[in-house]
């Protein structure tokens, strides 16, 4: 195996691949498929400063190459993430990002300010969930209102942020240069797309919600062409994620400017999915003979 | 080990109705872990989710997977081949609890059906009824009888058996029985709960778009009260899919 190890902020992760938050709960139904170090890290599911029930069933619908989801942030709260998630999830010899989404700024940067105090690794600004009626992607559609959480909870927040873009934009890379220069110190992205699905027959959509985030295969080359937007548009790492379902799509995901992976959707389909990735990807850096994965983020030969 | 995900191998494929067909696939690892009342996670080539079916009979090397016809996924299902190899994830959920010396009454209705197979295959003579909505959909009638169940079979439409309810048949003969368990639509499930409640108890197994299958996605959810706890968003996959009847707001 080579060294698939990666660093993001100064913080070493042993390989690029973490676990996308809202597919991977906490991680502990996982860990019963493989020790969660297989993971580079896990990013939680979204929490809360209050916990929420989320929205009614169905919340899931299956497309072409992907699903919608519109779980609407059911969480048990940040607390309980405190208490009762992230001593367990630390010692899985994992990186933990805490994924915070909030109703205000306020909640936002009291959440930041409790987790700055815990042995979470990064905290990732969820500033793009489509599925919520306030707050969420309400902060990540325009440069004022990214700049504004952003520089807000940078002042509460000791661990290195992670803002989380959402890809229902005009111009991506605007909004990644206005978290840049508002303390951002990594992007990740791509959040789902906003989607419906309808049953002809009933003429009801499929989710109870309406519309939801759209992810999988189907989404992956509007992610790569955004990873790369934002990379030619910014400076600091960006880890990249949407539909990367196969070892190939990890490779192509940093050439187009990522430091680092997340992946989601595809453990529904094989929960193995994270093992199958490093193990090509290894043999593509054997093959090629790539020291560092650092060798390839960003070095697309555009057009 | 609670699940794990592994190549079955496909060992026989029927139709055995209008739409629904009987697997029979092999894991000697994973096929003797299943109990009555849990569900498989198939995985379907072409498709980015599995499709959950729930596990109609068990033993040391195999698994029976009865499921109807529904959309995509389960048509490139019901074209496969014996022979073939077919990534599942199972055992999953919470099945059905069986307490030795109780006399239970089985109801099945539609593709809720199978998975009351398995779970009289536990019990000693349970009465088991069964609904279909037409003669055209009937399954597994023999294979309960070889259970040893005493076996009440109800359509919608008359056209065999019993013209009417499974909850019909249930009224008579609730006295005779000590617990319930059923599986089949939520309207179904609604009206065994109302003729239970306050009689005996009773268990429902429920069904719900899933993701992960694991407890991990959180899109499988339906509102429960625990009895002794507060209301919350459960999920389908992993709390459930059985449940104690007077758990769920089956109305939200």
């Amino acid at each position: 195996m080579s060294d698939l190890s990666v660093k993001i902020c100064g913080v070493e992760f042993s390989n690029p691949l973490i676990a996308a938050s809202g597919t991977f709960g906490f991680g502990r139904e996982f860990a019963e498929f493989y020790p969660l170090s297989t993971l580079g890290g896990v990013s939680c599911k979204g929490i809360t400063l209050a916990p929420r029930d989320g929205n009614p069933a169905p919340r899931i619908a299956e497309t072409e190459g992907g699903i919608l989801n519109a779980v609407g942030l059911q969480n048990p709260g940040v607390d309980h993430f405190i208490e009762h998630d992230l001593d367990w999830l630390k010692a899985q010899n994992t990186r933990v990002i805490a994924n915070i989404a909030g109703n205000t700024q306020e909640d936002y940067c009291a959440m930041a300010e409790k987790l700055s105090d815990t042995a979470v690794d990064f905290i990732e600004l969820n500033i793009s969930c489509p599925n919520v009626k306030s707050g969420g992607v309400q902060f990540g559609t325009s440069c004022e209102s990214v700049a504004a959480i952003t520089s807000a909870v940078k002042k509460y927040s000791k661990k290195p942020l992670m803002v989380k873009l959402s890809p229902n934009v005009t111009d991506i890379a605007e909004i990644a240069k206005s978290a840049e220069f508002s303390g951002a110190d990594v992007i990740s992205m791509i959040n789902t797309l906003t989607g419906m699905r309808i049953d002809i027959n009933s003429r009801r959509p499929i989710i109870r919600n309406n519309t939801g985030g759209l992810s999988g295969p189907a989404v992956f080359p509007v992610a790569v062409r955004m990873v790369w937007q934002v990379y030619n548009a910014v400076n600091i790492p960006i880890v990249g994620m949407g539909g990367i379902s196969k070892w190939q799509d990890a490779v192509e995901m940093l050439i187009a400017g990522a430091s680092a992976l997340q992946i989601g959707t595809v453990l529904f389909n094989d929960p193995y999915a994270p093992v199958k990735i490093n193990e090509g990807v290894s043999r593509f850096m054997d093959e090629n003979g790539i020291k560092s994965l650092s060798e390839l983020t960003g070095t697309v030969k555009a057009w | 080990m609670k699940y794990d995900s592994r190549p079955f191998k496909l060992v026989k494929n029927e139709q055995i109705a209008d739409g629904i067909f009987d697997w029979t696939v092999e894991n000697k690892d994973l096929a003797p872990l299943a109990k009555c009342g849990q569900f498989a996670n198939v995985k379907v080539t072409g498709r980015t989710l599995r499709r959950p079916i729930s596990i109609c009979d068990a033993d040391e090397s195999s698994l029976r997977l009865v499921f109807q016809v529904k959309g995509e996924g389960t048509r490139v299902m019901s074209e496969m081949k014996t022979g073939d190899e077919v990534e599942i994830l199972a055992p999953l959920g919470h099945g059905f609890e069986i307490e030795k010396g109780r006399k239970y009454c089985l109801i099945g209705g539609g593709i809720g059906v199978p998975p009351m197979l398995y779970t009289a295959k536990q019990c000693d003579n349970p009465l088991v009824i069964t609904g279909f909505r037409n003669k055209d959909l009937i399954i597994l009638q023999d294979d309960f009888k070889a259970a040893g169940a005493e076996l009440v079979l109800t359509t919608d439409d008359g056209s065999a058996g019993v013209h009417g309810f499974v909850t019909d048949v249930l009224k008579e003969r609730i006295g005779e029985v000590d617990k319930v368990l059923a599986c089949g639509p939520i309207p179904m499930l609604k009206a065994i709960a109302a003729v239970c409640k306050g009689k005996v108890r009773c268990q429902v197994s429920l069904e719900e778009r899933m993701g992960c299958g694991i407890g991990a996605c959180l899109v499988c959810a339906c509102k429960t009260k625990p009895k002794d706890g507060e209301a919350f968003m459960s999920q389908v996959c992993r709390h459930g899919p059985v449940y104690d009847a007077e758990e769920v707001f089956f109305d939200e």
